[in-house]
């Protein structure tokens, strides 16, 4: 019986070993969930390395954001929050917030004032969406096509998507009616300013989805941001939307023969929360990443390895080149000027109130 | 082996329609690919079977006539498609000379015997067929992974390059990211700590009870054998998310120990199966015989026990070991990011960055993997000869 007296002594020393063991971690790591890829790369090459070099914190990355609400109710449930810092989108942070799962934040006390003095709460201004949410980027809902299938007059407007006699072919887009519906009315010949108010209706919505039926058979429907670059780099699309940070990298990083299609782009925000339930210290260690990580330089330094505008004013005139490309980043920026001409603000009153509607009505006209 | 039955040449109205019918199908794919496969059809039948003709009742050799087939088969190929297609040209010519010949000549019923009946004849080569499209079926997805893995894009595409057989098409950066990005070195890291010590504790607790299960004086054996089967027929899910809180409460959650002791979990029925199947030849008197001889149990089990069941635990380990190092629900819960898995990192690569390094790494873990198994079946089949128990 030499088994299991062996096993029985490694539980035993095993289990009261852990405390001290998680406490070892807590005083010298700390937990950073956000996307992966690209995106996590230029944080940790913009945030997490310099700020690691400061304070001798290690930090680990945990790629789940796309999970992170549900994660966190759970952690929230079951008494032990793991993360310290969490990278979400401004709908889940809303979410988070108004569930008591992320810590509120005063901008003028906890975040780092402007160089020339402008208290944060100004310097971030309407971006501020939420108590609880402290923005980093923002980045924009687009399309991308290409240039090789789409003939010899390129696309300028974002209704060539519904077009499919001028550029047929499949397109992607993504399976949820946010964006969709919006790009529907806009070119069933709804105003721009009148999207949100035709869309509260029953027949706005009916509306929407009937020109979405135009187009029903050639639509590949994604779930994941690196989709729309994977079929468009295939060739299985000819045009597809996406994250414009992913269409930099396509066209500027992987040189495929993709162009962009700035009209009509939706912006969004993404940026961090610190969940509730973190021990003091920890919670201490998180506000101090969190000051480091949103000021003005850091800001600007994230935009040299990916085309994602920053959030603070005062960062806009310090986004230099890309890193490693050499490249000025302001042109790929989806502020810049030129980009920007036509825009759509992502309206999270509304969509907070109407997405499960939305959301169910989008689903049954998926299955039809 | 010589043949059951006497062959003689066929009639013309037998093997040429067959062989223009392969051919039709053949076409069928080429036409598709160059834009009308109605037409490919019919030029396909029609060029395949003309060609069989002429071989067997004009030229009537039959090794000129193969390599005219190839030849001329791999040229076709090559005006289409270039070199990828000169080279499936050349296939097909092989695969249709070869055809012609064996039907022409009668060679297909060789090796039958001789009073089966046409209908059987045609039943033995279509079952064949079929095993064959399952075995393509269930092989070419792991297969088109290998070539991909060496794209030089950072897309999973069949790039023209590629295509074209030149060396840009082709890199290893993929690999090399492998080799030496952290997050990847970590996870494989994490995984080839994790599953041989979930392996070890799977391995011992099962083993030890099927043992005891298999015993006629236990009470309750059916329950309690349902019980310890159940993480195996529960969905992953709910065991992930019942042990995520349960663990968050005792302070396993995202600890080395917490994930090694879930996978333990979840390999124990295989061993306990394994076992048990093996146990059921086991000879009981011979522990009695053992016992009689003043041996100790301990002593009994390992000197006489273990190695009769040895094979059972074996790959009922192997199985315990593969479940561990593939699982990625319970791990997604009960680890945390420390604890990353290769198959964790696989699964968020996928959804974030679809990179072929992960195709690189699946290639690797292929490889491996029908390495550990040949290596597990020679040993297997060395220890059966040198025991006796077969005849090779």
């Amino acid at each position: 019986m030499k088994v299991v007296p062996a096993l029985l002594a490694e539980t035993a020393l095993s289990v009261p070993a852990l405390p001290v063991l998680a406490d070892g971690h807590m005083a010298s790591e700390m937990t950073i969930v956000s996307w992966g890829g690209a995106y996590s790369k230029s944080q940790l090459r913009a945030y997490h390395e310099p700020y690691s070099a400061n304070t001798g914190v290690e930090i680990i990355n945990d790629d789940s954001s796309a999970e992170a609400v549900a994660k966190l109710r759970a952690m929230n449930e079951a008494g032990n929050v793991t993360w310290d810092v969490v990278d979400v989108v401004a709908a889940d942070a809303i979410r988070l917030c108004d569930e008591g799962l992320a810590l509120e934040i005063d901008a003028d006390t906890q975040l780092a004032a402007a160089p020339d003095g402008t208290p944060a709460s100004e310097d971030f201004g309407d971006l501020l969406v939420s108590d609880c949410f402290i923005p980093q980027i923002v980045y924009s809902t687009t399309f991308g096509y290409r240039t090789d299938l789409v003939g010899d007059t390129a696309p300028t407007s974002v209704c060539a998507v519904f077009d499919t006699e001028t550029y047929p072919g499949k397109r992607s887009l993504e399976k949820r009616p946010i964006n969709n519906m919006e790009w529907a009315l806009i070119c069933d010949g709804v105003a721009k300013a009148d999207v949100y108010d035709v869309l509260e209706t029953e027949e706005g919505q009916n509306q929407a989805l009937a020109k979405l039926d135009t187009i029903k058979d050639d639509v590949i429907w994604w779930s994941a941001g690196a989709d729309t670059p994977q079929l468009l780099a295939d060739g299985e699309v000819v045009m597809g939307s996406t994250y414009n940070g992913r269409l930099f990298s396509v066209i500027e990083e992987q040189n495929q023969p993709v162009a962009m299609l700035w009209d009509a782009q939706v912006f969004d925000l993404d940026g961090w929360i610190i969940p509730t339930g973190l021990s003091p210290e920890r919670q201490a260690r998180a506000l101090d990443y969190i000051m480091f990580a949103t000021d003005t330089q850091r800001l600007a330094d994230q935009a040299k390895y990916i085309s994602y505008g920053p959030a603070r004013a005062s960062s806009a005139p310090l986004v230099g080149k890309h890193a490693d490309l050499g490249i000025e980043m302001a042109p790929h920026m989806p502020t810049d000027p030129n980009n920007a001409q036509n825009t759509f603000l992502y309206n999270y009153e509304f969509w907070a109130d109407y997405r499960d509607d939305i959301d169910a009505k989008f689903q049954a006209w998926l299955a039809q | 082996m010589a043949g059951k039955t006497p062959i003689s040449r066929k009639p013309v109205n037998f093997y040429v329609p067959i062989v223009a019918a392969f051919g039709a199908l053949a076409g069928l794919f080429v036409g598709t690919a160059q834009g009308s496969g109605f037409l490919g059809l019919i030029i396909g039948a029609v060029l395949l079977g003309a060609m069989a003709f002429v071989a067997t009742q004009i030229i009537k050799t039959e090794r000129p006539t193969k390599w005219g087939f190839t030849v001329l088969l791999a040229v076709g190929g090559l005006l289409l498609g270039g070199i990828p297609g000169l080279v499936i040209g050349a296939l097909f010519g092989w695969f249709f000379g070869w055809l012609t010949w064996w039907l022409y000549e009668g060679r297909y019923r060789e090796k039958l015997a001789p009073y089966l009946t046409p209908g059987q004849v045609l039943w033995h080569f279509t079952f064949r067929v079929i095993c064959g499209a399952i075995f393509v079926f269930l092989i070419t997805p792991i297969l088109v992974v290998m070539p991909l893995s060496f794209n030089s894009q950072d897309f999973f595409t069949f790039t023209p390059e590629m295509l074209r057989f030149e060396a840009e098409g082709y890199s290893l950066k993929h690999y090399r990211d492998f080799l030496t990005n952290n997050d990847w070195q970590n996870a494989l890291r994490n995984s080839v700590l994790i599953a041989p010590a979930a392996t070890l504790l799977s391995v011992s607790f099962g083993t030890l009870a099927a043992i005891g299960l298999s015993s006629e004086h236990v009470p309750f054996r059916r329950a309690i054998m349902a019980i310890l089967i159940s993480p195996m027929i529960v969905p992953l899910i709910i065991s992930a998310a019942g042990m995520y809180f349960f663990y968050s409460r005792i302070g396993l959650q995202g600890t080395y120990f917490g994930v090694v002791l879930a996978h333990a979990a979840l390999g124990i029925p295989f061993v306990i199966i394994t076992v048990t199947a093996t146990l059921v030849g086991f000879d009981r008197s011979l522990t009695r015989a053992a016992a009689n001889m003043g041996a100790n149990p301990v002593t009994t089990f390992f000197r006489v026990q273990m190695p009769l069941i040895l094979p059972g635990v074996i790959s009922g380990g192997l199985f315990a070991f593969i479940t561990s190092f593939d699982e990625v629900v319970v791990v997604l819960f009960v680890g945390s990011a420390g604890q990353k898995t290769l198959p964790w990192q696989m699964f968020t690569g996928l959804r974030e960055q679809i990179s072929p390094t992960i195709l690189a790494v699946a290639t690797i873990l292929v490889t491996l993997s029908i390495l550990l198994l040949a290596t597990v079946e020679l040993l297997r089949r060395r220890s059966e000869r040198l025991r006796g128990m077969s005849p090779g």
